[in-house]
């Protein structure tokens, strides 16, 4: 077939001495990002993105790509021992996780996770390797007001749906829109949101934003309530080897927990906090041994939702390879890296770029198989850095995030708008706004601009094609049921009366 | 489920902070507005000009201001674990004096001296006591980054005294 053929080439791409060693750099950076709290995959790809001139496309994507899939398996080291999700993604994974490293069972907890994200992670892969090309296929039909419905569907659903409030994601998201809009308008030419200064007619670097929310205002967040209780490291005890039971009540969540997650990341609104929820409720239902769950800590509910995490990682690349369409923060980084390189991602590049995307598509095989040498082996190593006292953590972030924003213009103006929004970011945290719909509609706001003026272009200023084109309206109902549907189903819900049960997290 | 809840309530108090995040909006929505104002429209046929996407940001920010606003007069919805905690504004301040500092100093002294001085004061502001342990710490971690990792990815931070005595 077609796709092996091709997958074979990118393995030949991968396993260049050279790409080998951007993978295992990039996987032991991610595990390491990952295992610390606050620190994420979306800030180290953003502060790495100067490298994008130093390298070749094809090892800058491993590098990321590396460090993207690390992360995932170094979060869930940090949710087990230390009750503090190291990513939004494993939040759940700390629910079971450190009741079992709690009762003395931390070695399999760990052991459960990691190996759960490597059958994830590889079948994940899989998904992407055989699902790409059938996409490409799908997205050769869609034109620009095709482009622009599906952004549109995008934001709704990465901004109002995901979250936990859409009018406070939404804020996020137009945000990102204004701060993608500051800069010189491609098409005219005219300077929008500059203020009249200089240095911001190239645009706000995003790794300026990415590095002002996720670093400085991290840092600032914590410093905040430094005194609200520090918790404590669980010590590492128990075997890493899961006795014959803790397999057999491990392999069914791992499959079905990717079975969940690949479908839901792959769709364009991503996410992995979605999947994770699903996977343990499915496998706190299906449990033989549901006195477990949140008392002694249930292995399953380990299994599944790591193994859904991992799976809707890879799920994510599906739209960013094949639509140039990102649903996470990370993703929004890493286009913003083909953009870096003047690669224009889309169906197009697969077959304009088949060294980068399938040598890209290899090393992520590549990726999984380092990971769960590094993590289950050398988890002791990884525990170590947990160890750094805080202060010395926080102050060292800050002095990396000097080095990744004044370094590319040597502009105090860009040290301050890191500051500021740092600032913002402390704020968006403690008044719980999602911090990941600013970076995409950074990113995607002026794709979607540009996709909407292609359109109107072709139409001839009529706006009426958004909706009289059948696959355009599709999407567009789509996205309009998504933003209203919860709030009307309410509202009838309300109507015939208060329902008797209350379901918990549904606000 | 929470617009049935609020109206179970007999009286939702305005929540002051939430308020003021609603208005901080809605001013920066009313900016966002005046700024596209002055976007020079070009005489050039555009089917799109450059306004419309603007005009369109600013009216969303107005729109989720107000909707931000009327929720924080129901109560406002800050999570009750964030506003139970005690915020510790010591720490904050020297975090944020760690951060002007190097804004002011990375220009006169170079990068490393003044990444030194910021490390120390964020070290402090996280609790630490030991600051000439931390001042070493910081410059040891300023020259790697600004020899390694600013080496490896090309990119050039600003060069001072320290930096070039030690022949960067």
């Amino acid at each position: 077939m077609d796709t092996l053929s091709q997958l074979a080439n990118g393995f030949s791409v991968a396993f260049s001495p050279n790409n080998l060693l951007w993978c295992l750099v990039g996987t032991t950076l991610g595990t390491a990002i990952g295992v610390l709290p606050g620190l994420g995959p979306a800030l180290t790809i953003a502060l790495l993105l100067p490298i994008t001139f130093q390298v070749a496309p094809e090892a800058a994507f491993i590098l990321f790509a590396g460090i993207y899939y690390g992360a995932m398996y170094g979060g869930s080291t940090t949710s087990i021992l230390l009750n503090t999700p190291g990513e939004s993604a494993t939040i759940v994974t700390a629910l079971e996780g450190n009741k079992m490293a709690r009762s003395g069972r931390a070695g399999a907890a760990l052991a459960t996770s990691a190996i759960g994200s490597f059958v994830a992670g590889t079948i994940g892969t899989m998904g992407v390797t055989f699902l790409a090309p059938v996409v490409v296929s799908l997205a050769l039909l869609f034109g620009p007001a095709e482009y622009f419905s599906l952004m549109v569907l995008a934001f709704v659903t990465v901004s109002a749906v995901l979250g936990s409030s859409a009018v406070r994601g939404l804020a996020s998201l137009f945000l990102g829109f204004y701060l993608g809009m500051i800069g010189i308008d491609l098409q005219t030419g005219q300077p929008r949101f500059t203020f009249g200064l200089t240095e911001l007619l190239d645009g706000t670097n995003v790794i300026v934003v990415a590095v002002g929310l996720f670093a400085v205002g991290e840092t600032l967040y914590v410093a905040a309530r430094r005194h609200a209780g520090g918790d404590e490291i669980v010590p590492l005890r128990g075997s890493l080897y899961m006795t014959r039971e803790e397999w057999s009540r491990s392999w069914k969540p791992w499959l079905r927990g990717t079975a969940i997650g690949f479908p839901i990341g792959a769709m364009p609104a991503g996410g992995a906090e979605i999947p994770t929820f699903l996977s343990y409720v499915v496998e706190k239902r299906l449990s033989k041994k549901p006195e477990e769950f949140g008392t002694t800590g249930a292995i399953e509910g380990v299994a599944g939702p790591e193994a859904a995490n991992n799976a809707s990682a890879a799920g994510v690349l599906v739209p960013m390879l094949t639509l140039g369409l990102p649903t996470s923060a990370t993703a929004a980084i890493m286009l913003s890296a083909f953009q870096s390189y003047g690669i224009q991602p889309g169906p197009l590049l697969l077959d304009t770029q088949p060294a980068l995307v399938w040598g890209l598509i290899a090393s992520l095989y590549v990726a999984n198989v380092l990971l769960v040498v590094l993590n289950l082996p050398l988890v002791g190593l990884w525990v170590r850095i947990l160890k750094i006292p805080a202060p010395l953590l926080y102050a060292g972030i800050l002095v990396f995030a000097t080095v990744g924003t004044y370094g590319i213009s040597q502009s105090p103006i860009d040290l301050i708008l890191l500051y500021v929004l740092g600032g913002i970011g402390f704020l968006m945290r403690r008044f719980d706004f999602p911090t990941a719909p600013v970076v995409i509609g950074m990113i995607l706001g002026p794709m979607a601009e540009t996709e909407f003026r292609r359109a109107m272009t072709i139409s001839g200023g009529d706006w009426t094609v958004l909706f009289t084109q059948p696959l355009s309206a599709a999407l567009l109902v789509l996205a309009f049921t998504a933003l209203f549907g919860p709030r009307l189903y309410h509202l009838i819900r309300t109507w015939r009366g208060p329902s008797p049960d209350h379901v918990p997290g549904d606000a | 489920m929470t617009d049935a809840h609020s109206r179970q309530r007999p009286r939702a108090r305005l929540a002051p902070a939430e308020a003021l995040i609603g208005l901080g909006l809605l001013l920066f929505a009313g900016l966002t507005l005046w700024q596209t104002l002055s976007i020079p429209v070009s005489p050039m046929y555009a089917q799109v000009g450059p306004r419309v996407f603007p005009y369109i940001t600013s009216a969303g920010l107005a729109i989720f201001a107000v909707l931000l606003l009327v929720q924080a007069a129901r109560g406002g919805w800050q999570p009750a674990d964030e506003k139970e905690v005690e915020l510790n504004w010591k720490a904050v301040a020297f975090v944020a004096a760690g951060l002007i500092a190097n804004v002011a100093l990375i220009g006169p002294l170079g990068f490393s001296a003044a990444s030194t001085v910021m490390f120390v004061l964020v070290a402090h502001g996280f609790g630490s006591r030991r600051p000439l342990r931390d001042a070493l710490i910081g410059l040891v971690l300023a020259l790697a980054a600004y020899f390694g990792f600013a080496r490896a990815l090309g990119v050039n931070i600003g060069a001072g005294l320290i930096e070039n005595l030690l022949g960067g």
